[in-house]
């Protein structure tokens, strides 16, 4: 039901020539429907974000508008050109920086660039010339004559995405740029995303970290299942879930029950109990409903210590479309 | 929530400008694609010198093996052998080497760097060719190791210096058109262990039952009858016939046509296996 009014919104943009335009896509690995129908609209110049747990089929879709899968179903358009009657020319405009580090492992970063720069026409000279500059410009020189295997992750992104730009693309295909990095790392792929699109490149990320699409994405589709759940903005997608969430938390865990049903009757919507034994949350529509059920509270003599009202979080717009919080899919595949 | 330490600040800044430099270049030629490629190979050989382990102690050894295992035995002398044999051994030698090419395919292709070759706007066969060419250079570099111990042991070929450069180099024109079978079988199976495995399993017959270590004039009928159809026999003899100055016509045009068949067979199989999705 949310899910028709969301995407109202990006039906409408559809206009100018669109970096992507998907309908309808579908990929089936045996019976396993990796992609299930799905719709999308990605306006040049903007970071789009793919935003689902592990086996959502964000992957598979990010393939397959590369050129590197070909649909089952439903048809796929980059920059006008068709992902499967015209791969060459969609090849032609966009990048991809894969999930696993889609460098040669046993080469040194410098080889690498000059590798990909080689193979995307540029003379000997300039190769070296553009190598050397990339990995000025990624903090990697002093990196260049070693072998890839030995750096570190967060050095391993960098020359991955290094690889990716030799020819700035149009479009960029971005698979979990950041999985696996630490904050720090992940700060500066951040940066690179930012860099690229006051460019002018287009960035179709996926994540399956909720505040990664809310720091960058301009928009975001969420997918479970093979399929877009929820699409819009970020606010959009807050907003569709309810003006905004309560948490509480009790003085003493064991007054919880008693707090629930307080809390429940005077908001008059379903009270959620978080894994902290002394946290609740619920969603709400008006503040001073929030007020009026937290001076409940106090008459009833159960203490608060802390509480706050906000936007809901979009683990909280994930839980509310799909019935399950995002985290639990990510432990499982956690190294 | 911004972690915009001064390093990515850093990073930013020089960043925009190397973005604002760049313009596409033409595309490359599909020899030029292929040579990149084959420079990769070569790169590898540089900073993983073991796997020339393969290359240079195999063939010492083999050559050493059964010259003195058999030489006595089959042809009075090792001196005598090693005439027979040489061809021979050069044969086995590079033909086992071929493996190696559908066994890296396969583990290039469970990393990630297969995903981005194949979404570069290049000539598609562009990464097998070149792979296949730097394997050239695995090729040489055992034949060479082969032809000068044997040259150490009494090796002397009739047909003189022309005659052994033709018979590498019909080797290493079929060692190329071999290699695209190991092609299609590394892009249809999971692991390099299976690759060797089943690589080796066609391989033993096809050299073991051959005219590599012995004349097959001994063999029962049935095995003669494979023996003679056995690619790799006519291939050793075609070789034997070059360095020995005693080649015909239709011995060369046999292999040659060998070639051109599993390349015009396996080629266009492995190109379908390449494009196709996984």
């Amino acid at each position: 039901m949310m899910v028709a009014v969301v995407r109202e919104v990006s039906a409408v943009s559809a206009g100018a020539e669109l970096a992507i335009e998907a309908s309808g896509l579908v990929k089936a690995f045996g019976a396993t429907r990796a992609v299930d129908g799905v719709d999308l609209t990605v306006r040049p110049g903007m970071v789009y974000g793919l935003l689902g747990p592990n086996g959502a089929g964000k992957t598979t879709t990010i393939r397959m508008l590369a050129t590197l899968l070909k649909p089952d179903a439903g048809s796929a358009r980059v920059f006008g050109h068709d992902v499967v009657r015209e791969a060459d020319a969609v090849r032609s405009r966009v990048g991809l920086t894969g999930q696993y580090a889609s460098v040669d492992e046993d080469l040194t970063g410098f080889e690498n660039l000059v590798l990909l720069a080689r193979l995307l026409g540029y003379p000997r000279s300039q190769a070296r010339v553009r190598a050397g500059e990339l990995l000025a410009a990624f903090g990697l020189s002093d990196a260049a004559d070693r072998q890839v295997k030995k750096y570190s992750g967060g050095m391993r992104r960098r020359v991955d995405i290094a690889a990716s730009i030799v020819v700035t693309p149009d479009l960029m295909f971005l698979d979990e740029p950041t999985s696996g990095l630490d904050p720090r790392s992940r700060g500066q792929v951040w940066e690179v995303v930012r860099a690229l699109v006051a460019d002018g490149t287009t960035v179709l990320l996926t994540t399956q970290y909720l505040d990664e699409a809310d720091q960058l994405a301009d928009r975001i589709a969420v997918i479970d299942d093979g399929r877009v759940i929820a699409e819009g903005t970020s606010g959009e997608l807050k907003a569709s879930v309810g003006a905004g969430a309560v948490h509480v938390r009790l003085g003493d865990p064991s007054r919880r029950p008693e707090a629930e049903r307080l809390l429940s009757s005077a908001l008059g919507v379903p009270v959620m109990l978080e894994s902290d034994p002394a946290a609740l949350s619920a969603r709400v529509s008006d503040a001073q409903q929030v007020a009026d059920a937290l001076a409940g509270l106090s008459r009833a003599g159960v203490a608060v210590t802390d509480f706050s009202l906000g936007q809901p979080s979009l683990d909280e717009v994930f839980l509310a479309i799909t019935g399950h919080p995002v985290s639990e899919e990510v432990k499982e595949d956690a190294p | 929530m911004t972690t915009t330490t001064p390093r990515a600040a850093a990073v930013d800044g020089t960043l925009r400008s190397v973005l604002s430099t760049s313009s596409r270049p033409p595309r490359p030629s599909p020899l030029a694609a292929s040579l990149t490629f084959g420079w990769r190979a070569l790169l590898k050989i540089k900073h993983v010198p073991e796997q020339l382990f393969d290359v240079t102690a195999f063939p010492i050894m083999f050559t050493l093996m059964f010259t003195f295992l058999f030489g006595g035995a089959l042809a009075g002398s090792t001196g005598e052998y090693i005439q027979f044999l040489l061809p021979g051994i050069l044969v086995q030698t590079v033909v086992f080497i071929t493996i190696y090419t559908g066994m890296g395919l396969n583990a290039d292709i469970s990393k990630g760097i297969f995903d981005r070759f194949r979404s570069l706007p290049l000539w598609r066969p562009a990464a097998l060719v070149g792979a296949l060419l730097g394997d050239v250079v695995r090729y040489a570099i055992a034949s060479t190791i082969v032809i000068l111990l044997g040259l150490v042991l009494g090796f002397r070929p009739a047909g003189g210096t022309v005659g052994v450069l033709l018979a590498v180099a019909l080797l290493l024109a079929f060692a190329f058109a071999l290699t695209w079978v190991w092609t299609a079988l590394g892009l249809v199976l999971r692991t390099p262990e299976s690759v060797m495995g089943v690589s080796m399993m066609v391989l033993f017959p096809l050299t073991f039952a051959s005219n590599i270590f012995v004349d097959p004039a001994t063999m029962p009928g049935w095995l003669q009858a494979f023996v003679d159809i056995n690619p790799v026999s006519r291939l050793v003899t075609a070789a034997r016939g070059l360095m020995g100055g005693t080649v015909t016509v239709g011995q060369l045009g046999w292999v040659l046509g060998a070639c051109a068949v599993l390349v015009g067979v396996f080629g266009p199989l492995t190109m379908r296996l390449y494009n196709r999705e996984r």
